[in-house]
């Protein structure tokens, strides 16, 4: 008797897993199916008709990229504007978040807890707290800080700056916290032997961290690539230095129904974060939890 | 216009000094770090100064500043008292913002957590469980930005008799209805893109209490088997307060990213038919209308509202280890 409302139990749930895992799959494959039919047929008729009378096409992906008689095809330049944006968002906090986080957790020095709870506590403040004032400071400088008077490509600077500075504060948390927990007398060891401050970091701490330092890695690439805020209000606005998310977001608005350039673009834009999400998804699971509070 | 590689070659060059000019930095401080014996004090500075310096300039001058200008008017020059504060709470706009948000924050973390939970306790301990987790999990891969794409397209609206192309429209219409254009009927919309910041979060909840729920040891459930408790009962009396440390952290992380949650209402209503939240007014006065003050404002309320978050989420973390 037990046993049979057990078995029931178990069934429900398994079905309302399944359930859910096509709920939740279905507008992506809609999406994806789109992307691959014709703007004629996209515009006419639903993306599951396409089960009955296949006829699937790569065009949209090639006007979408490079197409357009009114260069609203263009996604291949915002392609590389957002390889330009992320290298150096995510090597810049990588390196000095670490350097950081190895001062503070591995040489004594009065005044270390206090600037660990500081720079721990800067991850409260959200982005749109310096948006307005980075901008004018770019444009007109402030205080003792010149302007940047940033022009061409030379904006990406500004986007690189706001990334870096926004991941360090969570950067440091997690480094921090991996590397305080690292056996003391390893290091110690490696102390007495004379090593320098530089060789420690480089040669001993550097390898032992690596599990923390992709794990950040991989986050902060997801989350640069995929950022429209900083993109929108830093980086320009235009094709030259625009990354795709500023040009998907405006291409939903103003061709709200070009649903052609649309579909694919959204696959594009989403074919390297979905690579490195599938290569090191362990990584990313647990980047997601360290970077929940973030920005 | 087709894709011109020659016009790509400046932005690379700019990439490759902007890398090389950072790595002659760090070589510079790798370098005074090797030279010798340097005393603590100098080491320690050594190391943290670069951060310590982009953290000024970046994220503390820049944050007393926007409290400085939520004082001010919306050129940011001249005093204005509490007129942006008063403004947030009386004007029509920022009031459906400040609703709306509301309603983000109290329904999209219960109900994605809730949808990981079922979904987690589903898979945890099946040999499925990777596949299982990356279904749920590719949402989030795909940014907020495509993931409006796709719920826009999912609410994709035709007049009744058109065929439709949007799948809601087209279940509607299959069981006789009509057709609806979801996103422009307020208040109505703003819970169909909640539905979208949902699927887009399931996935990070159900990640990280299954990894809890294989944390719970075997015994425990294995004892309570014995002495006949029913699986139901198991997972009530033992999984989930064994796992109540996780459902916090996934609770307060996903309210925190709600509040802040931008990318969708600028990708699928672009803030129109009364869909606003207050991350995006407070782009919208920033940026699009030139309201300085206001929208520090609405950036100070962000701040204060997600700082006891924030704060609870740190000490969660550290329990939740």
């Amino acid at each position: 008797m037990n046993g049979v409302r057990e078995r029931l139990a178990s069934r429900a749930l398994t079905s309302v897993a399944v359930v859910i895992a096509i709920l939740w799959t279905t507008p992506t494959l809609g999406l994806l199916l789109s992307s691959l039919r014709p703007e004629e047929e996209i515009k006419t008729t639903g993306w599951w008709t396409v089960f009955g009378a296949p006829h699937l096409t790569l065009d949209n992906y090639g006007e979408v990229l490079s197409g357009g008689a009114n260069g609203s095809g263009r996604l291949a330049e915002h392609f590389v504007n957002s390889v330009v944006i992320t290298l150096p968002s995510v090597l810049f906090p990588l390196v000095l978040a670490f350097f950081a986080a190895y001062a503070l957790a591995w040489i004594d020095f009065r005044g270390r807890d206090a600037l660990v709870v500081g720079i721990f506590a800067l991850q409260v403040v959200p982005l749109q707290m310096a948006l307005v004032p980075l901008l004018k400071l770019f444009s007109q400088g402030w205080l003792f800080l010149p302007a940047w008077h940033l022009t061409g490509p030379a904006r990406f600077g500004q986007v690189w700056f706001a990334h870096t500075v926004f991941a360090l504060p969570f950067a440091v948390f997690l480094l921090h916290n991996f590397l305080a927990s690292l056996p003391r007398d390893l290091i110690e060891a490696a102390r007495v032997d004379g090593a320098s401050h530089g060789t420690l970091l480089l040669r001993i701490v550097l390898p032992l961290a690596r599990p923390a330092l992709v794990g950040f890695a991989v986050i902060q690439f997801v989350w640069v690539w995929n950022d429209l805020l900083v993109a929108l209000t830093l980086s320009g606005g235009t094709a030259e230095t625009a990354p795709m998310t500023v040009r998907l977001a405006s291409l939903a608005g103003t061709y709200g129904n070009e649903w052609q350039r649309l579909t694919a673009g959204a696959f594009v834009a989403a074919l390297l974060p979905l690579l490195v999400f599938f290569a090191l998804r362990r990584h990313f699971a647990r980047g997601l939890l360290a970077g929940s509070v973030k920005g | 216009m087709s894709f011109d590689a020659v016009a790509q070659q400046p932005k690379l060059l700019y990439l490759l000094q902007g890398v090389a000019a950072f790595a002659a930095v760090v070589s510079l401080i790798l370098l005074a770090l090797h030279r010798g014996p340097v005393r603590r004090r100098a080491a320690a500075l050594l190391l943290l100064a670069p951060a310590l310096l982009l953290l000024t300039v970046g994220i503390l001058l820049p944050g007393l500043r926007t409290l400085a200008l939520s004082f001010t008017d919306s050129g940011g020059d001249t005093w204005a008292g509490f007129d942006n504060y008063v403004w947030m709470f009386t004007d029509h706009g920022a009031l459906v913002a400040l609703r709306n948000t509301l309603a983000w924050v109290v329904l999209v973390p219960p109900a994605s957590t809730v949808v990981g939970l079922l979904y987690a306790a589903a898979v945890a301990r099946s040999r499925f469980r990777t596949f299982a987790l990356s279904l749920l999990l590719t949402p989030m891969a795909i940014s907020f930005v495509g993931a409006g794409v796709v719920w826009k397209f999912v609410y994709a609206y035709r007049p009744t008799g058109a065929g439709q192309i949007g799948l809601l429209n087209q279940l509607v219409v299959a069981f006789g209805g009509e057709p609806r254009q979801w996103l422009v009927d307020s208040p109505s919309n703003v819970l169909f893109l909640i539905v979208a910041m949902v699927w887009t979060q399931a996935g990070f909840a159900a990640v990280l209490l299954a990894g809890a729920i294989r944390g719970v040891p075997a015994e425990l459930t294995e004892a309570a088997r014995l002495d006949g408790a029913s699986s139901g009962q198991i997972f009530l009396r033992i999984t989930l307060p064994s796992i109540r440390p996780t459902l916090l952290v996934v609770l307060l992380a996903q309210a925190i990213g709600t509040f802040k949650a931008f990318d969708i209402v600028k990708t699928v209503t672009g803030g129109q038919f009364d869909t606003g939240v207050i991350a995006h007014e407070m782009y919208d006065q920033a940026f699009r209308y030139g309201e300085t003050g206001r929208g520090a404002a609405l950036a100070v309320l962000l701040f204060l509202l997600v700082t006891p978050f924030v704060a609870h989420q740190v000490r969660a973390r550290r329990r939740a280890g």
